[in-house]
């Protein structure tokens, strides 16, 4: 598939606005317009086999930003373990070696966000907040050594995490903070709260915990799916965060890692159903359920900034969280990674249920399909579809805790 | 609390700097404003001091940083504790009671304002504002409200999905009558923009909760076919149809799911083949 060298003529995807324009068509055809301009240029050079990933230039823009940020990154002073992710993150999906300084720095800057009380706070002194303590958690993922590892609170983390739960069973994001429960609406998609508008990030965030919690069969998941399908735009190829909102770089992730949590549920539902003997996977269901070149395209051709980074869409100015989801969007859309039926149902036999930190272990690339679009070096490594964090350092974290074992 | 956080006399505080432990990562080089203010707060937390000044210094840093949600958190304390004191004294002021809605919508936490509006019943049973803050009738006007923002833009999704909210989150429940009303409405916003997703997705999802059938929607989906207007919606809601249709039976239909199934994949929503052409293979699963 894919959009350029698609059967349809670029002039023919244009939104139709049924000849009743309002603010909302207006804004779409703005972005359509130019996004098209760059495609067309592409097109008529024929140069879409050589499009180029600037890795080098993406790699400077992040390492650039870990030595230190201008004063108007003030905004996000309140998150500084979202930053540490998201450099470490590009820098990890890019293939760019992290150095023992660099891992040294980080453990540091770490362990001072870590609160007696438990959890992490966005900054030296600021009180532990659930989104800040995964960013935080994630980076130690990342940071991947043993004194990393062990800055782990666990204890206190636990005692706080299980502080912040809500009697109807969400979790507040702080001490008087807003509530933060993943609800299904009736288009499909999650929103943040219950009636709230689906949105591609809930989404992620609310299938991601499902399925870590093993609760993924509470949620209607042909109309989620169908959503999620209707969210990828026929023009820009990229995916928006909620329908006829504006296409945005960072949905590549959010939105398209919905996909590979989705074909696992329902290949997993699928075999269920089947005959006992019966592992045959299903061909439509077992295998990427987007157009994966149309992603690649918006990406590359759309997303790049020349001086580095990447981004929204065109026009916009990198930063560093558009850095990190474009390219794990990218990631995404690359790598065909699923999840091992076979050896959950011999380790099940073996062992019993499995936990979620099992679950996590059982997430594994097919190569067979592999898709690269442009330069063969554009290959960027796989990311796990569920902690958005490089596959073999989640394998590194997970069995590193679990001869460590827990209990509350 | 009219005063910049400049001219109080912060002469008896000594600022604490910032720990970020050596060479750290991402280092932000702070404006010099907001880092003696941030000097201050960590100074004045330590002490556990809630002052006037405490509150203007919290203003000064959320302006620089509006993310800040420590900050907020010890903000929003502060105006609760302010408001607690004004309120005893001056009951019926309109302006207390609305301010301290606006902290307590920023808490997401009403679980004082029940017993908060129960102090002033026991003082005066019949104080008008506390009654009205707790009632929460605010959806005949939730609708009024959402009808003007689908009047000005039919494609805010938003706006529909607020409208589902006001009907079906309503202490009231909707009667048949009123949900094919509903339809009716959608309907007449699809006509106006059949490739408008939004008022597919709303009617869909009222009907979904309603005793009606989405065969209410055939006639609408094959007009416009008729019509030469391809809406993907419109194909995607007889692929539902027939779908339904082929479950209970009709192999007529389950061909004509599988067709247009097929129009989808390869005409007229390429970007969602993999999507179409799953939904033919089940259709041609259907025994």
């Amino acid at each position: 598939m894919g959009i350029i060298d698609g059967p349809c003529p670029l002039e023919q995807l244009f939104s139709k606005n049924d000849e009743y324009s309002t603010e909302s068509s207006t804004q779409q055809s703005k972005t359509e317009k130019l996004v098209y301009d760059l495609f067309k240029t592409v097109k008529e050079k024929n140069s879409l086999k050589t499009i180029r990933l600037n890795r080098n230039s993406h790699i400077k823009y992040v390492t650039d930003g870990l030595k230190g940020l201008h004063r108007h990154w003030v905004v996000l002073d309140a998150n500084k373990p979202w930053l540490c992710y998201w450099m470490l993150h590009v820098l990890d999906l890019l293939g760019h070696d992290i150095t023992q300084e660099l891992i040294s720095r980080g453990v540091t800057t770490i362990s001072k966000l870590q609160n007696v009380t438990g959890g992490f706070g966005g900054g030296p002194g600021q009180i532990s907040h659930a989104a800040v303590t995964y960013a935080a958690v994630n980076t130690i993922a990342i940071l991947g050594t043993k004194e990393a590892y062990d800055l782990i609170d666990r204890e206190n983390l636990y005692k706080w995490f299980m502080k912040l739960k809500q009697p109807d069973g969400s979790f507040i994001m702080h001490e008087g903070g807003e509530v933060d429960i993943r609800c299904q609406a009736f288009d499909g998609g999650i929103g943040g709260e219950p009636g709230l508008e689906a949105h591609g990030g809930y989404a992620f965030c609310g299938l991601a915990a499902m399925e870590i919690l093993g609760k993924t069969d509470l949620l209607d998941i042909p109309s989620l799916f169908r959503w999620a399908s209707s969210l990828q735009m026929k023009l820009e190829g990229g995916f928006q965060g909620r329908p006829n909102k504006l296409v945005d770089g960072c949905y590549s992730f959010w939105v398209g890692a919905l996909f590979p949590v989705l074909e696992a549920i329902m290949t997993r539902q699928q075999l269920k159903k089947n005959d006992a003997n019966c592992k045959e996977l299903d061909e439509y269901i077992a295998q990427p359920l987007f157009d994966r070149e149309a992603l690649q395209e918006y990406l590359l051709i759309a997303c790049q900034n020349h001086k580095g980074g990447l981004i929204d869409k065109p026009k916009r100015s990198p930063d560093y969280y558009h850095t990190c989801y474009c390219l794990s969007g990218l990631s995404t859309s690359q790598h065909h990674v699923i999840y091992d039926f076979e050896k959950a149902t011999s380790l099940n036999i073996e062992h019993g249920e499995l936990n979620a930190g099992d679950r996590s272990l059982l997430w594994f690339e097919d190569e067979t399909k592999i898709l690269v679009l442009g330069d063969p070096s554009n290959i960027v490594n796989a990311t796990h579809p569920i902690h958005n964090v490089a596959m073999p350092k989640v394998k590194k974290m997970v069995e590193y805790f679990r001869e460590k074992p827990f209990s509350s | 609390r009219a005063m910049p956080f400049e001219n109080y006399d912060w002469s008896d505080v000594v600022p604490i700097e910032q720990d970020d432990g050596p060479d750290p990562l991402a280092q932000i080089a702070y404006d010099p404003e907001y880092s003696k203010a941030m000097g201050y707060f960590r100074a004045l937390s330590q002490k556990n001091e809630h002052s006037e000044r405490a509150l203007t210094l919290t203003e000064k840093i959320i302006e620089h940083n509006p993310a800040h949600y420590t900050i907020w958190y010890v903000h929003l304390n502060e105006e609760l504790d302010f408001i607690q004191k004004q309120v005893e004294q001056n009951p019926k002021n309109y302006q207390l009671w609305h301010h301290r809605q606006v902290i307590v919508e920023k808490l997401k936490d009403c679980s004082l304002e029940l017993s908060f509006t129960e102090e002033v019943l026991n003082d005066d049973s019949k104080n008008y504002h506390a009654w009205t803050y707790r009632t929460f009738n605010l959806w005949d006007n939730e609708l009024t409200f959402v009808e003007k923002l689908i009047e000005k833009d039919i494609r805010n999704n938003s706006a529909w999905n607020q409208r589902y909210f006001a009907i079906f989150h309503n202490p009231t429940k909707p009667s048949e009558e009123f949900l094919w009303e509903e339809v009716q409405y959608g309907i007449s916003k699809i006509k106006l923009a059949p490739n408008n997703i939004s008022p597919w997705n709303y009617v869909k999802g009222v009907i979904a909760k309603s005793k009606l059938k989405l065969d209410v929607l055939e006639e609408l989906c094959k007009s416009l076919y008729q019509q030469g207007i391809i809406s993907p919606h419109a194909l995607g809601c007889l692929v539902d149809i027939y779908e339904d249709r082929a479950k209970c039976g009709s192999i007529n239909e389950k061909e004509l799911g599988i067709q247009t199934c097929v129009l989808l994949a390869e005409q007229h929503d390429i970007i969602r083949q993999k999507y179409w052409n799953y939904r033919k293979h089940v259709l041609a699963s259907i025994a």
